[in-house]
């Protein structure tokens, strides 16, 4: 009986892959550990190892082939294999994707936002980088530094061909040493050059925190207005998946109380390539936070070369009268379903996408919180001094008369970030406390 | 523990066989050295009257290692230092009055009441702080050096620490990361023997600062920090390294601090003796008022200087006594620079 070779998951993010060379042809042995084809995934090119033995006696998926699905059949394997059927090199299954693959269609664009003209559909992966990109071509003061951003492209492939149409001077490889090289990049932008310096994850920022904040963030106070820090600090932010507590954490709230920094946090990819462009442009320190399951997401971003998002300003992504659903980066997306089930319950529920969560949007949540008087926020991070904890406050502070029900808060669990898939899972946000929330403040 | 002279310097001459300072550069450095030394004893004093608040770390003692490393600058090349910093900037030619001013939190201080003993700038001076966190403006002295390499000018910058911070982590990553894309930088480590109370020999296992960077190339030499003549020599041969585009350099600064590390620091871990021998011995305006005098100064021409330096420091002082307390209006100003395009409709956090 023959065993099937299923098409291997090689990133903690990765739902499909291209199929991108067979090594081994139908007929060939293969041996426990023989390369038998090359696989591209959202971030690099993979080989894959053969885990039997035995021949190959068919080729399901021919190479070239893309948008192969994790843990389809690619090939049969005779021989004396265990007959059963066995994934090539990783053996835990593809990790369901927290937030869904496809957005919903619902109404986008109905805020006030100036009309782009048209759009294309893009990754934020590759939104992030054409912002960059036009960034640089724009200023020669504007350069990338972090790990593995030059020559690799880049870990997530953010900085992918950076390196080709800029050169080593203005892409560099920085070595692991976090601490070293944020203070380095901030000594270069108190003398007027614009770095951007890419964390692998927000995760390691955490060593070059005192650099981010007593020194970025400090200076232009401490110098009486002297000595500006135009940087962006940008990276992968949150919860990934499947990689537990210390690669799991939400940083918004740290960055977010810091006088001094800018916090963004973009959802769409429309939203990653204009936030990041006037990230770029702002003389002052801007943490960009992303997303890394967000990376391989697609939406709609406007083509004119122009375009550009101002920080400070949210987004009403779908306008409702019911009650006010407030998150930022990938949370905007669960309140979009959110608003999708609710709609299907009769409650007409509004989503503001933040972006920008220092300096925040208050007259857009005010305004928004006016009309529904009803308000659910939504943040993967932990809830003690959170993002929503703030939220709350501020509209008490604002419109504390307008509120027909107390503020709802839905988070990430106050808990370090368990491993076990099914552990995960409950540790963060899930659509149906969304709807929950939304319909314990609407008294549904 | 016994006080021990500073260790003769590796390789630089005696000021006698090798005259790197000439008559008259000599001279302002004494100045220079004279004016750092008498501004501290007043700051102390104010400090003592009231009149400046908080940490006050002076740098009385040390004053050759500034003074004859910024003879070897040009306009253009950095600086940065840590917190024991008024004397590296009056060095730098930063107003007298304006560093006193904000010692005593007054509006007409460098930053605008807003920093204090520890956080002051000069971008005209080059100048770039002024860092209260032990170590971090090792790495930021790095990013100075890295936007000359960056614009591909010849400019060097020194980032001075005390031997205390050259065992934060920061200080080594910024040290390879120098090697690494050979960055002028200039390493100086002002070795004043005590980090707060704790002796080099308690707190570091390297025996010889100096070779700090060895492990990634970087030249090292041990100076006699407290004879501005060889602080010179060596500060040139540091910065024609950098300068001919050959990657960073590491000088350790033999010195002593005079008083304590900061104003309210007792001083009980090292004996009166051994303060009293550095002073008597090693002194470094002693030792350049000696040579001045053998190279035929007069007493007269060195006392005009003294008394030129005097009214300079009487003049900070009652100008930072004069100037006024910043307006309330200056709590919310520097906090962000206006952004392009910004219609100032955003939300600009809590207020």
């Amino acid at each position: 009986m023959g065993v099937e070779i299923l098409m291997p998951a090689l990133s903690p993010t990765m739902t499909e892959g291209k199929l991108a060379k067979w090594l081994k042809k139908e007929g060939d042995a293969v041996k426990a550990g023989d390369v038998i084809a090359e696989i591209e995934t959202d971030k690099a090119t993979m080989e894959v190892e053969a885990v039997d033995e035995g021949t190959l006696t068919r080729i399901l998926v021919p190479e070239g082939t893309e948008n192969v699905a994790v843990n389809a059949p690619i090939a049969e394997l005779d021989g004396g294999g265990a007959p059963k059927a066995a994934p090539a090199p990783v053996a835990a299954p593809a990790p369901v994707a927290a937030a869904p693959a496809t957005i919903p269609a619902a109404p986008r664009a109905v805020s006030a936002e100036k009309d782009w003209g048209p759009t294309k559909t893009m990754t934020v992966r590759e939104a992030l980088r054409d912002a960059m990109a036009a960034e640089m071509r724009r200023d020669a003061d504007v350069f990338l530094i972090g790990e593995e951003v030059a020559q690799y492209q880049g870990a997530y492939k953010i900085s992918q061909g950076l390196l080709d149409e800029f050169g080593p001077k203005r892409v560099m490889d920085m070595p692991i040493t976090e601490h070293g090289f944020t203070g380095m990049a901030v000594g270069a932008a108190f003398t007027g050059l614009k770095p951007i310096v890419e964390f692998m994850t927000f995760n390691f920022s955490m060593q070059a925190i005192d650099q981010i904040i007593n020194s970025a963030a400090k200076t232009l106070y401490m110098s009486g207005g002297q000595l500006g820090c135009p940087i962006v600090f940008r990276g992968a932010n949150g919860a990934a998946s499947r990689v537990a507590a210390q690669h799991s954490q939400c940083y918004a709230s740290w960055y977010a109380h810091c006088p001094g920094l800018k916090v963004v946090a973009p959802w769409s990819a429309a939203d990653a390539k204009g936030l990041l462009r006037a990230a770029i442009r702002d003389p002052n320190p801007v943490i960009f936070l992303e997303n890394e399951i967000l990376y391989g997401h697609s939406f709609e971003c406007p083509t004119d070369e122009d375009f550009i998002l101002p920080i400070g300003k949210a987004k009403v992504e779908r306008e409702g009268t019911d009650v006010t659903i407030l998150a930022f980066s990938i949370m905007v997306g669960m309140a979009m379903q959110a608003a999708e089930k609710l709609a299907e319950q009769g409650i007409s529920a509004e989503v503001i996408n933040l972006r920008s969560l220092r300096p925040l949007d208050i007259d857009t949540i005010v305004a928004s919180v006016k009309k529904t008087n009803r308000v659910v926020t939504l943040e993967e991070g932990w809830p003690f001094a959170g993002i929503g904890a703030e939220l709350a406050m501020q509209i008490i502070e604002h419109c504390f008369d307008d509120l027909d029900a107390p503020p709802v808060r839905v988070h990430g669990l106050d808990i370090p970030m368990p491993y076990a898939a099914n552990l995960e899972k409950l540790a963060l946000p899930r659509l149906e406390q969304v709807v929950d929330a939304a319909r314990s403040v609407t008294y549904r | 523990m016994a006080a021990k002279a500073p260790p003769a310097k590796r390789r630089a001459k005696s000021a006698a066989e090798q005259p790197a300072m000439g008559r008259d550069a000599l001279l302002q450095a004494y100045r220079d050295m004279l004016l750092i030394r008498r501004f501290e004893e007043k700051a102390g004093q104010l400090y003592g009257m009231g009149l400046i608040g908080g940490f006050c770390h002076l740098y009385i003692g040390q004053e050759a290692v500034v003074v004859g490393m910024q003879a070897a600058l040009k306009p253009g090349d950095q600086v940065i230092t840590s917190y024991r910093d008024h004397g590296h900037m009056l060095a730098t030619g930063m107003e007298a009055r304006g560093v006193m001013a904000e010692l005593t939190g007054r509006i007409g201080g460098y930053s605008r009441g807003k920093g204090g003993s520890m956080h002051m700038f000069s971008r005209e001076k080059g100048f770039y702080g002024g860092h209260g966190i032990v170590g971090a403006q090792v790495s930021l002295g790095a990013g100075l050096a890295f936007a000359n390499m960056y614009r591909g000018n010849d400019h060097v910058a020194v980032a001075y620490f005390g031997e205390g911070a050259s065992n934060q982590g920061q200080v080594y990553e910024s040290l390879n990361l120098a090697a690494l894309f050979k960055l002028p930088c200039i390493f100086v480590i002002e070795n004043n023997k005590y980090g707060m109370g704790t002796s080099v020999d308690r707190a570091s296992a390297s025996r010889d600062l100096s070779q700090n960077g060895s492990p990634w190339g970087i030249p090292g030499e041990q100076v006699d920090g407290m004879n501005v003549v060889t602080v010179h020599e060596a500060a040139q041969r540091a910065v024609a390294h950098c300068r001919a585009g050959l990657g960073p350099y590491l000088l350790e600064m033999k010195t002593y601090r005079y008083r304590g590390h900061s104003m309210s620091d007792p001083a009980k871990y090292r004996t009166r003796e051994e303060v009293q021998k550095m002073r008597e011995q090693h002194d470094c305006l002693e030792t350049a008022r000696a040579m001045l005098l053998g190279q035929g100064v007069t007493e007269a021409e060195l006392k005009k200087l003294d008394d030129e330096v005097k009214v300079i420091v009487q003049d900070s002082a009652d100008f930072a006594q004069e100037s006024p307390e910043p307006p309330e209006s200056e709590l919310w100003t520097d906090v962000l620079l206006p952004s392009p395009g910004s219609d100032g409709a955003f939300g600009q956090g809590v207020k």
